[in-house]
Protein backbone atom coordinates (compact mmCIF):
# COMPACT_ATOMS: atom_id res chain seq x y z
CA UNK A 1 0.00 0.00 0.00
CA UNK A 2 2.74 2.73 0.32
CA UNK A 3 3.87 4.94 -1.99
CA UNK A 4 7.03 3.04 -2.27
CA UNK A 5 6.00 0.21 -4.12
CA UNK A 6 6.10 2.31 -7.21
CA UNK A 7 9.11 4.17 -7.48
CA UNK A 8 11.03 3.08 -10.38
CA UNK A 9 14.58 2.60 -10.44
CA UNK A 10 16.73 6.03 -11.18
CA UNK A 11 16.89 6.72 -14.72
CA UNK A 12 13.65 4.58 -15.62
CA UNK A 13 11.02 6.68 -16.75
CA UNK A 14 8.17 7.03 -14.54
CA UNK A 15 5.63 7.26 -17.71
CA UNK A 16 6.21 5.23 -21.16
CA UNK A 17 4.04 4.98 -23.48
CA UNK A 18 4.55 2.84 -26.85
CA UNK A 19 3.02 2.33 -30.51
CA UNK A 20 -0.37 3.44 -27.89
CA UNK A 21 -3.29 3.60 -30.04
CA UNK A 22 -6.98 4.33 -28.41
CA UNK A 23 -10.27 3.90 -29.58
CA UNK A 24 -13.48 4.83 -27.74
CA UNK A 25 -16.82 3.23 -29.36
CA UNK A 26 -15.89 3.17 -33.08
CA UNK A 27 -13.24 6.05 -32.77
CA UNK A 28 -9.86 5.82 -32.70
CA UNK A 29 -8.78 8.80 -30.52
CA UNK A 30 -4.82 8.52 -31.32
CA UNK A 31 -2.57 6.16 -32.37
CA UNK A 32 0.82 4.94 -32.61
CA UNK A 33 2.04 7.58 -29.73
CA UNK A 34 4.59 7.18 -27.81
CA UNK A 35 5.80 9.38 -25.22
CA UNK A 36 8.15 9.19 -22.32
CA UNK A 37 8.36 10.94 -18.72
CA UNK A 38 11.38 10.75 -16.76
CA UNK A 39 11.14 11.00 -12.84
CA UNK A 40 10.62 14.59 -11.54
CA UNK A 41 9.67 16.02 -14.56
CA UNK A 42 7.28 18.65 -14.95
CA UNK A 43 5.43 18.03 -18.39
CA UNK A 44 2.47 19.79 -19.84
CA UNK A 45 0.22 18.33 -22.13
CA UNK A 46 -1.63 20.43 -24.84
CA UNK A 47 -3.95 20.36 -27.78
CA UNK A 48 -7.45 21.55 -29.32
CA UNK A 49 -10.58 20.46 -27.63
CA UNK A 50 -11.89 16.65 -28.14
CA UNK A 51 -8.28 15.88 -29.68
CA UNK A 52 -7.98 13.16 -26.79
CA UNK A 53 -5.94 15.13 -24.02
CA UNK A 54 -8.10 13.91 -21.00
CA UNK A 55 -8.18 10.18 -23.24
CA UNK A 56 -4.54 9.88 -22.56
CA UNK A 57 -4.42 10.90 -18.43
CA UNK A 58 -7.65 8.48 -18.24
CA UNK A 59 -5.01 5.67 -19.90
CA UNK A 60 -2.20 6.21 -17.31
CA UNK A 61 -4.69 5.99 -14.64
CA UNK A 62 -5.78 2.43 -16.01
CA UNK A 63 -9.48 3.48 -16.65
CA UNK A 64 -9.13 2.90 -20.00
CA UNK A 65 -7.35 -0.22 -21.72
CA UNK A 66 -5.42 0.65 -24.80
CA UNK A 67 -6.44 -1.02 -28.34
CA UNK A 68 -3.01 -1.51 -29.10
CA UNK A 69 0.49 -0.56 -27.78
CA UNK A 70 2.16 -1.07 -25.04
CA UNK A 71 1.94 1.69 -21.58
CA UNK A 72 4.24 1.72 -18.44
CA UNK A 73 3.42 3.26 -15.39
CA UNK A 74 5.57 3.34 -12.51
CA UNK A 75 7.11 0.24 -13.98
CA UNK A 76 4.23 -1.75 -14.15
CA UNK A 77 0.94 -2.00 -16.41
CA UNK A 78 -1.61 1.24 -16.08
CA UNK A 79 -3.66 0.95 -12.44
CA UNK A 80 -1.15 -1.55 -10.77
CA UNK A 81 0.64 1.30 -8.82
CA UNK A 82 -2.79 3.67 -7.82
CA UNK A 83 -1.51 4.77 -4.66
CA UNK A 84 2.08 5.75 -6.07
CA UNK A 85 0.01 8.46 -8.33
CA UNK A 86 -1.85 11.54 -7.19
CA UNK A 87 -4.98 12.59 -9.48
CA UNK A 88 -6.47 15.31 -9.67
CA UNK A 89 -9.15 15.36 -11.75
CA UNK A 90 -10.58 18.40 -13.82
CA UNK A 91 -13.41 20.99 -12.54
CA UNK A 92 -14.55 19.66 -9.70
CA UNK A 93 -17.67 20.47 -7.96
CA UNK A 94 -17.07 19.38 -4.72
CA UNK A 95 -20.52 21.69 -3.23
CA UNK A 96 -21.62 18.94 -1.34
CA UNK A 97 -18.32 19.56 0.98
CA UNK A 98 -20.18 21.97 2.17
CA UNK A 99 -19.11 22.67 5.76
CA UNK A 100 -16.55 19.75 5.65
CA UNK A 101 -13.21 21.46 6.87
CA UNK A 102 -10.79 22.01 3.76
CA UNK A 103 -8.25 19.10 6.50
CA UNK A 104 -10.94 16.76 6.10
CA UNK A 105 -10.73 16.66 2.36
CA UNK A 106 -7.08 16.63 2.12
CA UNK A 107 -7.69 13.36 4.48
CA UNK A 108 -9.82 11.56 1.92
CA UNK A 109 -6.20 11.22 -0.16
CA UNK A 110 -4.68 9.54 2.71
CA UNK A 111 -7.07 7.41 3.84
CA UNK A 112 -10.35 7.84 1.78
CA UNK A 113 -10.19 4.61 0.30
CA UNK A 114 -9.41 2.46 3.47
CA UNK A 115 -11.80 -0.07 4.64
CA UNK A 116 -13.23 -0.07 8.05
CA UNK A 117 -12.54 2.12 10.55
CA UNK A 118 -10.23 3.06 12.24
CA UNK A 119 -10.40 1.44 16.20
CA UNK A 120 -10.72 3.78 18.42
CA UNK A 121 -7.68 3.07 21.17
CA UNK A 122 -5.56 0.99 19.25
CA UNK A 123 -5.87 3.02 16.40
CA UNK A 124 -4.68 6.81 17.92
CA UNK A 125 -1.11 6.13 17.18
CA UNK A 126 -1.93 5.94 13.68
CA UNK A 127 -4.31 9.11 13.89
CA UNK A 128 -1.75 11.22 14.91
CA UNK A 129 0.66 9.92 11.81
CA UNK A 130 -1.96 10.78 9.42
CA UNK A 131 -2.81 14.41 11.48
CA UNK A 132 1.34 14.88 11.18
CA UNK A 133 1.48 14.13 7.29
CA UNK A 134 -2.16 16.20 6.92
CA UNK A 135 -0.25 19.17 8.65
CA UNK A 136 2.47 18.58 6.48
CA UNK A 137 1.30 19.20 3.50
CA UNK A 138 -0.36 21.72 4.41
CA UNK A 139 2.25 23.81 4.94
CA UNK A 140 3.68 22.18 1.76
CA UNK A 141 0.53 24.06 -0.07
CA UNK A 142 0.78 27.05 2.80
CA UNK A 143 -2.99 26.63 3.41
CA UNK A 144 -2.06 25.49 7.26
CA UNK A 145 -3.83 29.37 7.79
CA UNK A 146 -8.02 28.25 6.39
CA UNK A 147 -7.30 24.40 6.76
CA UNK A 148 -9.91 24.13 9.11
CA UNK A 149 -12.61 26.23 7.58
CA UNK A 150 -15.48 24.86 5.78
CA UNK A 151 -14.16 23.67 2.39
CA UNK A 152 -17.60 25.18 0.71
CA UNK A 153 -16.46 28.89 1.92
CA UNK A 154 -13.14 29.20 0.42
CA UNK A 155 -12.10 30.57 -2.87
CA UNK A 156 -11.28 28.23 -5.76
CA UNK A 157 -7.33 29.16 -5.04
CA UNK A 158 -7.74 28.12 -1.71
CA UNK A 159 -10.12 24.70 -2.57
CA UNK A 160 -7.11 24.36 -5.33
CA UNK A 161 -4.22 24.69 -3.12
CA UNK A 162 -6.03 21.66 -0.53
CA UNK A 163 -7.03 19.54 -3.73
CA UNK A 164 -3.68 19.42 -4.83
CA UNK A 165 -2.45 18.93 -1.33
CA UNK A 166 -5.01 15.95 -1.38
CA UNK A 167 -3.75 14.76 -4.34
CA UNK A 168 0.24 14.77 -2.70
CA UNK A 169 -0.91 13.62 1.11
CA UNK A 170 0.63 9.89 -0.02
CA UNK A 171 4.17 10.64 -1.54
CA UNK A 172 3.14 9.89 -4.99
CA UNK A 173 5.99 9.55 -7.53
CA UNK A 174 3.64 10.92 -10.65
CA UNK A 175 0.93 13.19 -10.92
CA UNK A 176 -1.87 13.68 -12.76
CA UNK A 177 -3.55 16.90 -12.92
CA UNK A 178 -6.31 17.45 -15.42
CA UNK A 179 -6.63 21.58 -15.89
CA UNK A 180 -5.30 22.63 -12.31
CA UNK A 181 -5.75 26.20 -13.41
CA UNK A 182 -8.63 26.27 -14.74
CA UNK A 183 -11.27 28.54 -13.20
CA UNK A 184 -8.60 30.31 -11.46
CA UNK A 185 -7.65 34.23 -11.76
CA UNK A 186 -4.18 35.01 -12.86
CA UNK A 187 -2.20 35.08 -9.65
CA UNK A 188 -3.38 32.10 -8.54
CA UNK A 189 -2.15 30.32 -12.25
CA UNK A 190 1.10 31.65 -11.47
CA UNK A 191 1.04 30.41 -7.83
CA UNK A 192 -0.61 27.28 -8.52
CA UNK A 193 2.02 26.40 -11.18
CA UNK A 194 4.97 27.44 -8.77
CA UNK A 195 3.63 25.22 -6.42
CA UNK A 196 3.39 22.29 -8.39
CA UNK A 197 6.87 23.01 -9.90
CA UNK A 198 7.78 23.41 -5.72
CA UNK A 199 6.40 20.03 -4.69
CA UNK A 200 7.60 18.71 -7.86
CA UNK A 201 11.40 19.15 -7.16
CA UNK A 202 11.01 18.70 -3.34
CA UNK A 203 9.64 15.50 -3.55
CA UNK A 204 11.06 14.12 -6.57
CA UNK A 205 7.94 13.91 -8.14
CA UNK A 206 6.53 13.90 -11.78
CA UNK A 207 4.07 15.88 -12.53
CA UNK A 208 1.74 15.45 -16.02
CA UNK A 209 -1.04 18.29 -16.59
CA UNK A 210 -3.42 19.45 -19.16
CA UNK A 211 -3.89 23.04 -19.70
CA UNK A 212 -5.75 25.01 -21.62
CA UNK A 213 -3.63 28.20 -21.86
CA UNK A 214 0.15 27.06 -22.04
CA UNK A 215 1.45 30.58 -20.87
CA UNK A 216 1.11 30.56 -16.91
CA UNK A 217 3.07 27.27 -17.26
CA UNK A 218 6.07 28.48 -19.59
CA UNK A 219 8.82 29.41 -17.15
CA UNK A 220 7.78 26.27 -15.01
CA UNK A 221 7.92 23.36 -17.97
CA UNK A 222 10.27 20.88 -19.04
CA UNK A 223 8.41 19.19 -21.74
CA UNK A 224 5.54 19.38 -23.87
CA UNK A 225 2.78 16.05 -24.98
CA UNK A 226 1.07 17.78 -27.57
CA UNK A 227 -2.47 16.20 -29.25
CA UNK A 228 -3.56 17.22 -32.41
CA UNK A 229 -5.10 15.10 -35.69
CA UNK A 230 -5.08 11.69 -33.91
CA UNK A 231 -1.59 12.05 -33.08
CA UNK A 232 0.67 12.79 -29.94
CA UNK A 233 4.04 13.84 -29.61
CA UNK A 234 6.91 15.11 -27.17
CA UNK A 235 9.50 17.52 -27.31
CA UNK A 236 11.20 19.96 -24.72
CA UNK A 237 9.29 23.31 -24.39
CA UNK A 238 11.63 25.65 -26.87
CA UNK A 239 11.63 22.85 -29.67
CA UNK A 240 7.49 22.50 -29.42
CA UNK A 241 7.01 25.69 -28.68
CA UNK A 242 7.50 27.56 -31.99
CA UNK A 243 4.95 30.16 -33.94
CA UNK A 244 4.99 27.30 -37.06
CA UNK A 245 4.60 24.46 -34.61
CA UNK A 246 1.58 25.59 -33.22
CA UNK A 247 -0.03 27.45 -35.95
CA UNK A 248 0.29 23.62 -37.56
CA UNK A 249 -1.53 22.46 -34.30
CA UNK A 250 -4.01 23.98 -33.62
CA UNK A 251 -4.79 25.14 -37.07
CA UNK A 252 -5.17 28.92 -36.53
CA UNK A 253 -2.34 30.96 -36.87
CA UNK A 254 -0.53 31.38 -33.26
CA UNK A 255 2.66 33.68 -32.57
CA UNK A 256 5.01 32.96 -30.15
CA UNK A 257 7.61 35.93 -29.60
CA UNK A 258 10.73 36.10 -26.85
CA UNK A 259 10.86 38.55 -24.57
CA UNK A 260 13.41 40.67 -23.89
CA UNK A 261 14.58 38.03 -20.58
CA UNK A 262 14.27 35.23 -23.00
CA UNK A 263 10.64 33.65 -21.71
CA UNK A 264 8.57 32.94 -24.32
CA UNK A 265 4.57 34.25 -24.58
CA UNK A 266 1.95 32.51 -27.18
CA UNK A 267 0.10 34.85 -28.56
CA UNK A 268 -3.18 34.26 -29.90
CA UNK A 269 -3.83 30.35 -28.79
CA UNK A 270 -7.52 29.62 -28.99
CA UNK A 271 -7.64 28.46 -25.80
CA UNK A 272 -7.71 31.95 -24.49
CA UNK A 273 -9.01 31.74 -20.74
CA UNK A 274 -12.08 34.10 -21.25
CA UNK A 275 -13.95 31.62 -23.96
CA UNK A 276 -14.09 29.16 -20.74
CA UNK A 277 -17.78 29.26 -19.97
CA UNK A 278 -18.81 27.07 -22.51
CA UNK A 279 -15.73 24.62 -23.38
CA UNK A 280 -16.12 22.83 -20.29
CA UNK A 281 -19.12 20.95 -21.05
CA UNK A 282 -17.69 19.55 -24.06
CA UNK A 283 -13.86 19.02 -22.16
CA UNK A 284 -15.37 17.22 -19.86
CA UNK A 285 -16.57 14.17 -23.00
CA UNK A 286 -13.43 14.01 -24.70
CA UNK B 1 -58.66 4.42 31.08
CA UNK B 2 -58.18 8.28 31.72
CA UNK B 3 -55.90 10.07 29.62
CA UNK B 4 -52.13 10.16 30.93
CA UNK B 5 -50.71 13.85 31.35
CA UNK B 6 -47.54 15.08 32.18
CA UNK B 7 -46.73 15.62 35.79
CA UNK B 8 -43.72 18.08 35.17
CA UNK B 9 -41.86 15.63 37.28
CA UNK B 10 -39.48 13.71 35.13
CA UNK B 11 -38.59 10.70 37.08
CA UNK B 12 -42.59 10.18 37.14
CA UNK B 13 -43.37 10.56 33.73
CA UNK B 14 -40.64 8.22 32.42
CA UNK B 15 -41.77 5.49 34.94
CA UNK B 16 -45.62 6.44 33.05
CA UNK B 17 -44.10 6.72 29.72
CA UNK B 18 -42.78 2.59 30.29
CA UNK B 19 -45.34 1.22 32.00
CA UNK B 20 -46.70 -0.74 29.50
CA UNK B 21 -45.22 -2.58 26.84
CA UNK B 22 -46.59 -1.11 24.14
CA UNK B 23 -44.56 2.14 24.72
CA UNK B 24 -41.53 -0.08 25.62
CA UNK B 25 -41.94 -1.84 22.29
CA UNK B 26 -42.34 1.86 20.27
CA UNK B 27 -39.09 3.29 22.03
CA UNK B 28 -37.50 0.33 21.63
CA UNK B 29 -38.64 0.31 17.57
CA UNK B 30 -38.26 3.91 17.65
CA UNK B 31 -34.82 4.42 18.46
CA UNK B 32 -33.81 1.88 16.10
CA UNK B 33 -35.31 3.52 13.58
CA UNK B 34 -33.80 7.15 14.71
CA UNK B 35 -30.42 5.19 14.74
CA UNK B 36 -30.50 3.91 11.41
CA UNK B 37 -32.17 6.78 9.35
CA UNK B 38 -30.00 9.17 11.19
CA UNK B 39 -26.51 7.18 10.09
CA UNK B 40 -27.79 6.73 6.22
CA UNK B 41 -29.69 9.71 5.69
CA UNK B 42 -26.28 11.90 6.44
CA UNK B 43 -25.02 9.70 3.62
CA UNK B 44 -28.18 9.94 1.66
CA UNK B 45 -27.77 13.94 2.51
CA UNK B 46 -24.57 14.42 1.48
CA UNK B 47 -24.92 12.41 -1.61
CA UNK B 48 -28.14 14.55 -2.17
CA UNK B 49 -30.40 11.64 -3.17
CA UNK B 50 -33.28 12.87 -1.34
CA UNK B 51 -35.56 12.88 -4.09
CA UNK B 52 -34.45 9.03 -4.46
CA UNK B 53 -35.57 8.51 -0.49
CA UNK B 54 -38.57 10.15 -0.97
CA UNK B 55 -39.76 8.12 -3.79
CA UNK B 56 -38.28 4.52 -2.27
CA UNK B 57 -40.61 6.33 0.88
CA UNK B 58 -43.89 6.26 -1.22
CA UNK B 59 -43.06 2.68 -2.36
CA UNK B 60 -44.93 1.95 1.35
CA UNK B 61 -48.19 1.93 -0.85
CA UNK B 62 -47.66 -0.65 -3.65
CA UNK B 63 -45.52 -2.46 -0.63
CA UNK B 64 -48.71 -2.63 1.83
CA UNK B 65 -50.89 -3.25 -0.77
CA UNK B 66 -48.76 -5.94 -2.57
CA UNK B 67 -48.85 -7.65 1.09
CA UNK B 68 -52.38 -7.22 1.21
CA UNK B 69 -53.00 -9.02 -1.87
CA UNK B 70 -50.28 -11.53 -1.67
CA UNK B 71 -51.05 -11.98 2.43
CA UNK B 72 -47.39 -11.40 2.82
CA UNK B 73 -45.95 -11.71 6.34
CA UNK B 74 -45.53 -8.69 8.57
CA UNK B 75 -43.40 -5.67 6.59
CA UNK B 76 -42.26 -8.17 3.55
CA UNK B 77 -43.91 -5.97 1.25
CA UNK B 78 -42.76 -3.43 2.66
CA UNK B 79 -39.11 -4.52 2.38
CA UNK B 80 -39.40 -6.21 -1.30
CA UNK B 81 -41.11 -2.68 -2.80
CA UNK B 82 -38.39 -0.56 -1.74
CA UNK B 83 -35.73 -2.87 -2.47
CA UNK B 84 -37.17 -3.56 -6.40
CA UNK B 85 -37.47 0.42 -6.44
CA UNK B 86 -33.88 0.72 -5.28
CA UNK B 87 -32.75 -1.71 -7.63
CA UNK B 88 -34.43 0.09 -10.91
CA UNK B 89 -33.45 3.69 -9.27
CA UNK B 90 -29.59 2.42 -9.36
CA UNK B 91 -29.47 1.97 -12.84
CA UNK B 92 -26.55 3.72 -14.43
CA UNK B 93 -26.29 7.27 -14.40
CA UNK B 94 -26.64 8.73 -18.51
CA UNK B 95 -22.80 9.54 -19.18
CA UNK B 96 -24.31 13.28 -20.48
CA UNK B 97 -26.69 14.02 -17.03
CA UNK B 98 -23.90 16.27 -15.27
CA UNK B 99 -26.58 18.25 -13.74
CA UNK B 100 -28.83 15.21 -12.76
CA UNK B 101 -31.49 16.47 -14.62
CA UNK B 102 -32.28 13.17 -15.98
CA UNK B 103 -32.26 11.10 -13.31
CA UNK B 104 -34.24 13.16 -11.26
CA UNK B 105 -36.46 12.93 -13.97
CA UNK B 106 -36.28 8.95 -13.81
CA UNK B 107 -37.00 8.89 -10.15
CA UNK B 108 -40.21 10.94 -10.78
CA UNK B 109 -40.89 8.20 -13.17
CA UNK B 110 -40.16 5.67 -11.20
CA UNK B 111 -42.20 7.15 -8.14
CA UNK B 112 -45.80 7.34 -10.62
CA UNK B 113 -45.85 4.18 -12.02
CA UNK B 114 -44.22 2.71 -8.29
CA UNK B 115 -47.83 4.30 -6.78
CA UNK B 116 -50.20 3.21 -9.63
CA UNK B 117 -48.71 -0.58 -8.94
CA UNK B 118 -49.81 -0.27 -5.86
CA UNK B 119 -53.60 1.20 -6.79
CA UNK B 120 -53.68 -1.58 -9.20
CA UNK B 121 -52.59 -4.16 -6.46
CA UNK B 122 -55.65 -2.91 -4.21
CA UNK B 123 -58.22 -2.47 -6.39
CA UNK B 124 -57.64 -6.50 -7.16
CA UNK B 125 -57.60 -7.56 -3.46
CA UNK B 126 -61.05 -5.69 -3.95
CA UNK B 127 -60.02 -5.02 -0.17
CA UNK B 128 -59.75 -1.75 2.07
CA UNK B 129 -56.04 -0.64 3.15
CA UNK B 130 -56.79 -0.61 6.91
CA UNK B 131 -54.99 1.41 8.90
CA UNK B 132 -54.42 4.28 5.88
CA UNK B 133 -53.61 7.35 8.26
CA UNK B 134 -50.92 4.98 10.14
CA UNK B 135 -49.45 4.46 6.92
CA UNK B 136 -48.95 7.73 5.57
CA UNK B 137 -48.60 9.50 8.83
CA UNK B 138 -46.84 6.86 10.89
CA UNK B 139 -48.19 4.99 13.75
CA UNK B 140 -46.62 3.70 17.23
CA UNK B 141 -49.26 1.64 18.67
CA UNK B 142 -49.69 -2.07 17.96
CA UNK B 143 -45.52 -2.54 17.40
CA UNK B 144 -44.47 -6.04 17.76
CA UNK B 145 -41.71 -7.85 19.18
CA UNK B 146 -41.00 -9.57 15.37
CA UNK B 147 -40.92 -6.11 14.09
CA UNK B 148 -38.71 -5.05 16.79
CA UNK B 149 -36.63 -8.28 16.31
CA UNK B 150 -36.75 -7.58 12.18
CA UNK B 151 -36.05 -3.73 12.75
CA UNK B 152 -33.16 -4.83 15.00
CA UNK B 153 -31.63 -7.35 12.30
CA UNK B 154 -32.26 -4.89 9.22
CA UNK B 155 -30.35 -2.38 11.24
CA UNK B 156 -27.74 -4.56 12.63
CA UNK B 157 -26.49 -5.62 9.02
CA UNK B 158 -26.77 -2.05 7.74
CA UNK B 159 -25.03 -0.87 10.44
CA UNK B 160 -22.03 -3.35 9.75
CA UNK B 161 -22.41 -2.55 5.91
CA UNK B 162 -21.70 1.32 6.93
CA UNK B 163 -18.69 0.45 9.04
CA UNK B 164 -16.89 -1.55 6.53
CA UNK B 165 -17.52 0.89 3.70
CA UNK B 166 -18.28 4.37 5.95
CA UNK B 167 -14.95 6.22 4.54
CA UNK B 168 -14.18 4.90 0.88
CA UNK B 169 -18.34 5.80 0.55
CA UNK B 170 -17.54 9.34 1.92
CA UNK B 171 -14.86 9.42 -0.83
CA UNK B 172 -16.94 8.27 -3.50
CA UNK B 173 -19.90 10.88 -2.50
CA UNK B 174 -17.54 13.80 -2.10
CA UNK B 175 -15.23 13.41 -5.10
CA UNK B 176 -16.31 10.43 -6.84
CA UNK B 177 -13.51 11.06 -9.83
CA UNK B 178 -10.66 11.15 -7.26
CA UNK B 179 -11.98 7.87 -5.41
CA UNK B 180 -12.41 5.84 -9.14
CA UNK B 181 -8.47 6.86 -10.00
CA UNK B 182 -7.46 5.69 -6.32
CA UNK B 183 -9.28 2.32 -6.99
CA UNK B 184 -12.41 2.66 -4.49
CA UNK B 185 -15.12 0.83 -6.47
CA UNK B 186 -17.45 3.62 -6.62
CA UNK B 187 -20.33 2.06 -9.32
CA UNK B 188 -20.78 -0.65 -6.85
CA UNK B 189 -21.06 1.47 -3.78
CA UNK B 190 -23.29 3.50 -5.73
CA UNK B 191 -25.87 0.38 -6.40
CA UNK B 192 -25.05 -0.98 -2.74
CA UNK B 193 -25.92 2.15 -1.01
CA UNK B 194 -29.21 2.45 -2.86
CA UNK B 195 -30.21 -1.16 -1.60
CA UNK B 196 -29.25 -0.03 1.75
CA UNK B 197 -30.94 3.33 1.40
CA UNK B 198 -34.25 1.28 0.25
CA UNK B 199 -34.12 -1.11 3.01
CA UNK B 200 -34.00 1.69 5.64
CA UNK B 201 -36.50 3.54 4.45
CA UNK B 202 -38.96 0.21 4.38
CA UNK B 203 -37.65 -0.22 8.22
CA UNK B 204 -38.36 3.57 9.16
CA UNK B 205 -41.49 4.59 7.11
CA UNK B 206 -43.73 1.68 9.22
CA UNK B 207 -42.91 4.13 12.34
CA UNK B 208 -42.46 7.28 10.71
CA UNK B 209 -45.28 6.44 7.89
CA UNK B 210 -44.54 6.93 4.20
CA UNK B 211 -44.84 10.97 3.96
CA UNK B 212 -43.52 11.78 7.54
CA UNK B 213 -39.88 9.42 7.28
CA UNK B 214 -37.92 12.53 6.41
CA UNK B 215 -38.36 14.00 9.90
CA UNK B 216 -35.86 11.29 10.42
CA UNK B 217 -34.10 10.55 7.17
CA UNK B 218 -33.71 14.07 6.04
CA UNK B 219 -33.66 16.74 8.69
CA UNK B 220 -31.29 15.55 11.09
CA UNK B 221 -28.77 14.87 8.67
CA UNK B 222 -29.15 18.30 7.10
CA UNK B 223 -29.00 19.90 10.46
CA UNK B 224 -25.88 17.73 11.54
CA UNK B 225 -24.27 19.21 8.15
CA UNK B 226 -25.06 22.55 8.82
CA UNK B 227 -22.94 22.43 12.04
CA UNK B 228 -20.21 20.05 12.43
CA UNK B 229 -16.77 20.07 9.96
CA UNK B 230 -16.23 16.79 10.35
CA UNK B 231 -17.22 13.51 8.76
CA UNK B 232 -17.62 11.78 11.81
CA UNK B 233 -18.78 14.32 14.41
CA UNK B 234 -21.52 15.16 11.46
CA UNK B 235 -22.56 12.05 11.66
CA UNK B 236 -22.61 11.31 15.20
CA UNK B 237 -24.80 14.64 15.69
CA UNK B 238 -27.59 13.30 12.47
CA UNK B 239 -27.67 9.77 14.75
CA UNK B 240 -28.24 11.87 18.00
CA UNK B 241 -30.41 14.65 16.87
CA UNK B 242 -32.99 11.72 15.44
CA UNK B 243 -32.97 10.06 18.17
CA UNK B 244 -33.92 13.10 20.18
CA UNK B 245 -36.53 13.79 18.03
CA UNK B 246 -37.70 10.18 18.15
CA UNK B 247 -37.45 10.31 22.36
CA UNK B 248 -38.77 13.49 22.95
CA UNK B 249 -41.83 13.30 19.81
CA UNK B 250 -42.95 9.93 21.36
CA UNK B 251 -43.15 11.05 24.92
CA UNK B 252 -44.86 14.13 23.85
CA UNK B 253 -47.59 12.09 21.63
CA UNK B 254 -48.27 9.99 25.17
CA UNK B 255 -49.09 13.29 26.70
CA UNK B 256 -51.24 14.71 24.27
CA UNK B 257 -53.79 14.04 22.26
CA UNK B 258 -51.91 14.85 18.69
CA UNK B 259 -50.28 12.59 16.75
CA UNK B 260 -46.83 11.23 17.09
CA UNK B 261 -45.87 12.28 13.30
CA UNK B 262 -47.16 16.18 14.24
CA UNK B 263 -44.27 15.77 17.31
CA UNK B 264 -41.45 14.20 14.69
CA UNK B 265 -41.87 16.82 11.85
CA UNK B 266 -42.15 19.92 14.37
CA UNK B 267 -39.00 18.69 16.46
CA UNK B 268 -37.37 17.77 13.27
CA UNK B 269 -38.00 21.51 12.14
CA UNK B 270 -37.22 23.41 14.89
CA UNK B 271 -33.60 21.33 14.94
CA UNK B 272 -32.91 22.14 11.42
CA UNK B 273 -34.43 26.08 11.77
CA UNK B 274 -31.79 25.90 15.15
CA UNK B 275 -29.25 25.13 12.88
CA UNK B 276 -29.79 27.49 9.66
CA UNK B 277 -30.52 30.48 11.81
CA UNK B 278 -29.37 30.19 15.06
CA UNK B 279 -26.92 32.77 14.80
CA UNK B 280 -24.81 31.51 18.06
CA UNK B 281 -24.98 27.58 16.20
CA UNK B 282 -23.70 28.60 13.09
CA UNK B 283 -20.56 30.32 14.17
CA UNK B 284 -19.74 28.84 17.39
CA UNK B 285 -21.13 25.99 18.06
CA UNK B 286 -19.96 24.86 14.64
CA UNK B 287 -16.43 25.18 15.79
CA UNK B 288 -17.21 23.28 19.10
CA UNK B 289 -18.54 20.63 17.71
CA UNK B 290 -15.23 20.59 15.41
CA UNK B 291 -13.15 20.77 18.00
Amino acid sequence: MTAESGRVPPGAPVVELRDATVRVGRRVIWSDVSVAIAPGEFTAILGPNGAGKSTLLKVLLGMLALESGSARVLGAAPGVHRDAIGYLPQHRDLAAAGRIQGREIVRLGLTGAHWGIPVPIVGRRRRRDESGRIDEVLDLVDARAYADRPFGELSGGEQQRLLIAQAVVRHPALLILDEPLDSLDLPNQAAVVRLIREVCSAQNVAALLVAHDVNPLLPALDHVVYVANGRASQGPVREVITTANLSDLFGVPIEVLSTSDGRLVVVGQPEAPHHHGHRHEYQGRE
Amino acid sequence: MTSPSASWNPVWDLRQLLAYPFMVQAFAAGTIVAVLAGAVGWYMVLRRQTFAGHTLSTMAFPGAAAGLLFALPGALGYYLACGVAAVVLARRPDAHDSQGGIQSARIGTVQAVGLAVGFVLLAMSHGVLGGLDGLLFGSFLGVTDTQVWVLAAAAAAILGILVVVGRPLLFASLDPEAAAARGVPVRTLEIGFMLVLGVTVAAATQITGALLVFAVLVSPAATAQRVAGRPIASMVLSVACAVMIVWLSLACAYFSPFPLGFFTTTFAFLAYAAARWGRLPRRRAGAAVVA
